[in-house]
């Protein structure tokens, strides 16, 4: 297996992916839809309740649908990456995980194709929800349209791994219903997305601590630093121990000595 | 009762096997599904692999094509053992699986051309690959067309093509005619023996129809996770004492174990 080999698959499972999201256009729709609501809505509503005092990264005093901005582009990335990871559970219940599994390339290196697919998808997603976002005066400097994006690929590889994790765990489509439940809404709403950790701390030092070492609480830190130009060590560091350690359970669960997918087979 | 007419015996045995299984068992939780299975198939050679539903069939396809790992016995696809050199092993392999796996929403091309893709086709090879193949099994004029738009026989012909891009030397199928009318059925057999003859094509083809049964072919018979029989078609029926490739098969299971 040349290097050729491998660029040629990873274009061949990016495309896929693309086609597949264009295809459904209602799921491209919704993509936007639902973060577009809650900056539109929900952050309308709030814009007088939440004050918010300049604090890193932020020079002066911003409005609540700036707080936001960075938090929903963490939903959009969270909401693609189990989207992906339902769309693994969809591609094993019809099979067609199987030919990507046959495929003679390494089986990590197959599992890494399918998560970068992703990645493309929810940056691509990231930067027209940021496009809109601009004309409700969510407006970063020009140059962090730019600094936001490895923020973004890192941000989103992480989640995206998270989902490919809990592809190789959930034994039926019925079940996502379940991670919508027990880890999407959880993921959002005990992180800095919607309100500042110092806020939470004010309300409830337990919340606070559980935000604080929330990953999806780091992603998002690392996406609002980054799109004023600014570095987040903390947050990169534990989205990148995340990602490492999301990334190496799922390549173990689908490993075919050891993983889950043996003694899922054993179940049917 | 077991018939061990081995297509190898009398004949010199070939350098390589396309496929050598040996001593294979494999256990789910406390149900042991594949029991000492061993054969070889040899290169060339279209074989049927023969067996009831839950007779171990599937779970055969998916230790050979390592979907997951084989704990005992071993697996090797000319001479590549699949748990030591996957790679290779996997590169020789073209497989139709069971269940459907096309994606419906893009179109027979964007299926052809994703496959050829994951195996590392240059594009130029694939398009060139997919249109002779797809000729040859004549499905040309429906290139374009979206999957969930072809009948489940045309569907299955896809699959055979996808299963051959990488020129695999040899080609798994299971119960690839589950589902279909019998002009399909009949239509698949052909075209994958012809492969077979015209390629020097190795080919396993999993069913439990015993029409299926190429009388000049090879068989093998899957009962319960055990080989009752393999070889020569004619071999078996005679070493039976039966007069057809149901009655071998009726007797062999009546008398075998459970």
């Amino acid at each position: 297996m040349s290097p050729a080999h491998y660029f040629r698959c990873l274009v061949g499972v990016a495309e896929r992916e693309g086609l597949r999201f264009v295809n459904q256009r209602g799921r491209f729709i919704s993509a936007l839809v639902r973060p577009l609501v809650w900056l539109l809505i929900f952050a309308t509503g709030f814009h007088f309740v939440m004050g918010l005092p300049p604090l890193p990264p932020y020079e002066t005093y911003i409005s609540y649908e700036v707080y936001i901005a960075p938090g929903l582009i963490g939903m959009i990335q969270l909401f693609q990456g189990m989207q992906s990871s339902l769309s693994m559970v969809y591609d094993r219940e019809m099979g067609s995980m199987r030919t990507l599994l046959v495929s003679p390339l390494p089986r990590w290196y197959l599992l890494f194709t399918k998560l970068l697919a992703g990645v493309i998808v929810s940056v691509l997603q990231a930067y027209v929800f940021l496009a809109i976002a601009w004309f409700w005066d969510v407006r970063p400097p020009l140059y962090g349209y730019l600094t936001v994006l490895p923020a973004l690929v890192l941000s989103g590889m992480m989640l995206g791994a998270l989902g490919l994790l809990l592809s190789s765990a959930i034994r039926q489509l019925e079940n996502f219903a379940g991670v919508m439940n027990f880890v999407i809404f959880p993921m959002f709403f005990t992180s800095s997305a919607l309100y500042p950790l110092w806020r939470v701390q004010e309300s409830s030092l337990l919340l606070y601590y559980i935000c604080s070492i929330s990953p999806f609480t780091h992603a998002v830190e690392l996406v609002r630093f980054a799109l004023y130009g600014q570095f987040n060590p903390v947050s990169a560091a534990v989205v990148i121990f995340s990602l490492a350690l999301f990334m190496g359970l799922a390549i173990y669960g689908y490993d075919p000595g050891r993983g889950l997918i043996a003694r899922r087979a054993a179940a049917e | 009762m077991t018939v061990a007419a081995d297509i190898t015996r009398g004949t010199p045995v070939p350098a390589e096997a396309a496929l050598a299984v040996e001593g294979l068992s494999h256990r789910f939780g406390p149900r042991e599904v594949l029991r000492q299975v061993s054969f070889t198939l040899n290169p060339h050679a279209f074989t049927v692999l023969l067996g009831l539903n839950g007779a171990g069939k599937t779970t055969l396809f998916s230790l050979v094509t390592r979907l997951y790992d084989h704990v005992s016995g071993a697996i090797r696809i000319f001479g590549a053992e699949i748990k030591e050199r996957p790679s290779e092993a996997l590169a020789r392999i073209g497989v139709v699986f069971q269940q459907a796996t096309l994606d419906l929403d893009l179109t027979v091309a964007q299926n052809l051309r994703y496959h050829a893709a994951l195996h590392g086709l240059p594009r130029r090879l694939a398009a060139e690959r997919i249109a002779r193949e797809v000729e040859r099994i004549g499905l040309t004029d429906r290139l374009g067309e979206k999957v969930r738009q072809l009948s489940g026989g045309q569907r299955r012909r896809v699959e055979i093509v996808r299963a051959l891009l990488h020129q695999p030397r040899l080609l798994l199928l299971d119960e690839p005619t589950v589902g279909l009318d019998i002009a399909s059925r009949q239509f698949l057999l052909d075209h994958v023996r012809m492969l077979c003859r015209s390629e020097g094509l190795a080919v396993l083809w999993a069913t439990h129809l015993i029409d299926e049964v190429d009388p000049e072919g090879q068989v093998i018979v899957l009962h319960q996770g055990r080989i009752l029989a393999r070889g020569a078609v004619a071999e078996v029926i005679a070493a039976t004492g039966a007069s057809s490739m149901r009655g071998a098969f009726d007797a062999l299971t009546k008398s075998g174990p459970g």
